[in-house]
């Protein structure tokens, strides 16, 4: 067995009600962990786009792809990992900063780019956005001035425009009110030959 | 059909059964499915009233493995439709085409924990291929349709359609669409690649020692007749998981027989030994394995399955091909040498040794009776061509054992679930399925007192069907599991049941006692020449053990053996 990983899944879902159930209940029965799942509407009507992060390894990754494409609603799955990706995440931290202290928590959010959108007497907000690490970074610097609440996103991925004809639903199998047939791909989904 | 040409959602249900082909239900009606029963009255499909909604799954269920159609069921909300669980979590395991319908409380209810509201789409939505909420009329021909297609595209499973009451009672325009079904994210079939096709050839073709595995996707796909050509052209030993016994004649000389827990010695040993498996539509299942550290270890492997989803889950492989399996074998059959493997076999052969022999003939011929008997008498006296229902437990590895099947669809158990209460009702649907069939149901004395109230069903129906009741007075599988496993500690097995004689006799059926190996034939013939359903009591030897076994968990060679000498004898060819 190869080594898990931490891996980043597209998932391009019908908008219907309870597809997002089927889908953290597949991961659940299939006793995979969800490091974080994200969901939101697409450039289609009808479509919703999954971001799915968990680890896995090689083999465990083809069958969570082949296991994601059994459900009926799911269109499109892309395993992002190995392609030049973007992964985004966003949070708002609340931490501890009265005037003695204030100015060096905000140098700490400038160096990180992180904005500060907030300030009270006690406490200020702060909001970043980046990859996963970049995120853990700022929060590792304002731990010891005191986090009072924070909320992170969990991560969207989107693959670089450079490899746009790779990516995103092919065109031919949606949405899912299109007359289209669905497509046989020559290449079954979620299976490689074993090295 | 109303003046305004519209029709009500029952209506419909039921013109949409009758033009998806369906000739026959399996329900139980309750609040929330009773317009649908009252509009059933005036349709063509035939309904069969269970004794409990667990029976009608395994019907729909029965109904399917035997004909290869779509099986229904039909039953109302929240405890008709909890009662199906067992009988959907069945078909599931075992990739079953089947249809459930069940009734929903008004949609304006939903959510409220109204008087019978249980949440069946949640509660079946592992355990489905897909499930329905239908609260619309309008929805209720396109989900149905959808549902049917489902069910039996692909790897075969059961849906599930929820509708709710006000859905059946509303009226829409009824306007039948029989263009092909688009689900746009669903995709069941996959083509084979040549490339896989070549290479498979050529590991074929320079295999030493291969072995070929015949699953439930040889029956499922249709590919016995391909599979024996296959066979026959590359002189290749088979072996069967239990769900594919039948898939490839028992009686061929290149059958092994069956693999796995239960399976022969020296098949196990066989695929310990050989270079190359070539699994057809099977799932390497722990029960096929045992221990996955071990197993196969010197076996190159070629899987050739249905669904991406069962490559390399628990074995892996060297060649997956996914593609319809009698496509597969089609493909490659061409593309193989002819070849003489008799070396091989004549080593697995060898293998055999002193655990080749059944040991029906060495069993003390006290005049007592032993299940194999009963196995082993009813394949002779019935030619090997029953339609043969088992339910779970040591009666069910016995007759996997003895009972030789020759044809696909002879077999039908609960493989991947195990579950007791299978055999009758599932016996029930295969009988309407295939009414021309001698059905005969092995079932233990645990399992038929699960699901017995249904031989009231055959009564009220006229159906008939063989019971043979193999009563050990045990729950005999785990008291098996207690005497190997647990120090000879029998908690909870030991069991008492009532007179099954004067059970079948209560129904208005004939029952019948065998206590002795000669009485096992006049009983088979007294019970075959009965009109209607017969029960036969057989009360066989209590502490009676299935062997060979591998432990759970323990390596697929290392087998418990019959601790008692066993003499060579050809009696029981
Ligand atoms: C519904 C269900 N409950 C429990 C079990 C566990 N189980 C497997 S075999 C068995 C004993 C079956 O006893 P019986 O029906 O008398 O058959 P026998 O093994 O004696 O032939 C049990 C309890 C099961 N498979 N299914
Ligand atoms: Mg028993």
């Amino acid at each position: 067995m190869s080594k898990a990983t931490l891996r980043t899944f597209i998932a391009y879902v019908e908008d219907l009600p309870g597809v997002l159930n089927r889908v953290t209940s597949l991961f659940r029965r299939r006793n995979y962990n969800i490091v974080s799942l994200t969901v939101g509407r697409t450039e289609r009507p009808g479509v919703s786009r999954m971001t799915v992060v968990l680890e896995a390894d090689e083999d465990n990754a083809r069958r969570i792809e082949a296991n994601l494409y059994k459900l009926v609603n799911v269109l499109f799955v892309e395993d992002t990992t190995t392609t030049a990706t973007m992964v985004r995440e966003l949070a708002l931290v609340k931490v501890r900063a009265d005037p003695s202290n204030r100015g060096e928590v905000m140098r700490l959010c400038d160096v990180f780019r992180a904005r500060v959108v907030d300030v009270g007497p006690e406490a200020l907000v702060a909001e970043i956005t980046g990859a996963g690490d970049k995120i853990d970074g700022l929060v590792d610097v304002l731990r010891p001035f005191g986090i009072l609440e924070m909320v992170r996103t969990g991560a969207v991925a989107m693959v670089r425009s450079s490899e746009v004809t790779e990516s995103g639903i092919p065109r031919s199998s949606t949405p899912p009110s299109a007359t289209t047939p669905p497509t046989s791909p020559t290449t079954p989904p979620g299976v490689i030959k074993a090295a | 059909m109303s003046q305004d040409g519209k029709r009500t959602g029952a209506e419909i249900l039921w013109d949409v059964l009758h033009r998806e082909g369906v000739d026959i239900v399996f329900g139980y009606p309750g609040g929330a499915i009773m317009p649908a029963y009252d509009a059933m009255l005036a349709s063509k499909v035939k309904h069969v009233l269970v004794r409990h909604e667990q029976g009608a799954a395994h019907m729909a269920d029965g109904y399917a493995r035997a004909s290869g159609r779509v099986g229904v069921c039909v039953a109302t909300s929240g405890p008709g439709a909890t009662n199906l669980v067992t009988g959907i979590a069945t078909a599931m395991l075992d990739s079953i085409p089947m249809v459930c319908v069940t009734g929903q409380v008004a949609s304006q209810f939903i959510g409220s924990d109204a008087f019978q509201e249980t949440d069946i789409t949640g509660v079946t939505l592992p355990i489905t291929k897909h499930n329905y909420l239908v609260t619309r009329v309008e929805d209720i021909a396109p989900m149905l349709r959808q549902a049917f297609y489902v069910a039996r595209s692909g790897r075969p499973g059961p849906v599930l359609v929820d509708i709710t009451k006000d859905a059946q009672q509303a009226s829409a325009p009824f306007v039948w669409d029989d263009s092909p079904v688009r689900l746009p994210g669903y995709r069941p079939e996959h083509g084979i690649r040549p490339e896989d096709v070549k290479t498979a050839a050529e590991m074929i073709d320079a295999a030493e020692r291969p072995i070929l595995f015949c699953g439930h996707g040889i029956i499922a796909s249709g590919a016995s007749q391909l599979l024996r050509e296959f066979v026959e052209k590359t002189g290749i030993p088979v072996a069967s998981t239990l769900l594919g016994l039948g898939g490839f004649p028992a009686t061929h000389p290149l059958n092994l027989g069956m693999m796995g827990m239960h399976g022969e010695a020296w098949v196990n040993q066989a695929i310990q030994e050989a270079d190359l498996i070539i699994a057809l539509g099977m799932r390497f299942d722990d029960r096929v394995t045992g221990k996955l550290a071990t197993y196969a270890k010197h076996a190159k492997k070629i899987h050739c399955e249905l669904d991406p989803a069962e490559i390399n889950k628990n074995v892996r492989v060297d060649l997956p091909i996914v593609g319809d399996v009698a496509e597969t074998l089609g493909a490659l059959l061409p593309a193989v040498a002819r070849r003489d493997r008799r070396l091989w076999v004549q080593a697995i052969t060898g293998m055999k040794g002193d655990s080749a022999v059944r040991d029906i003939q060495t069993m003390p011929h006290s005049g007592r009776l032993f299940a194999a008997h009963v196995m082993h008498d009813l394949w002779r006296i019935t030619e090997g061509k029953a339609l043969v229902v088992t339910d779970v437990g040591q009666h069910q590895m016995w007759e996997a054992q003895y009972y030789k099947h020759d044809f696909p669809r002879k077999l039908i158990t609960s493989g991947g679930l195990g579950t007791m209460g299978f055999a009758l009702p599932a016996a029930i649907g295969a009988k309407f399925a295939c009414p021309q069939e001698e059905v005969w149901v092995i079932v233990g004395d645990g399992g038929f007192q699960m699901t017995a109230a249904e031989l009231s069903t055959c009564a009220q129906e006229g159906l008939k069907v063989n019971v043979a009741v193999i009563n050990n007075g045990y729950l005999g599988m785990v008291r098996q599991w207690q005497q190997f496993f647990y120090g000879g500690r029998y908690a909870a097995t030991p069991l008492r049941s009532p007179d099954f004689v004067k059970l079948a006799e209560a129904h208005g059926l004939l029952g019948l006692r065998v206590t002795e190996r000669e009485q096992i034939a006049d009983a088979v013939a007294k019970a075959r020449a009965y009109k209607e359903t017969v029960v036969i009591d057989f009360r066989v030897e209590q502490e009676d053990s299935v062997y060979p076994m591998v432990a759970a968990g323990a390596d697929l060679h290392d087998m418990i053996r019959r601790p008692s000498p066993i003499v060579e004898t050809a009696a029981d060819e």
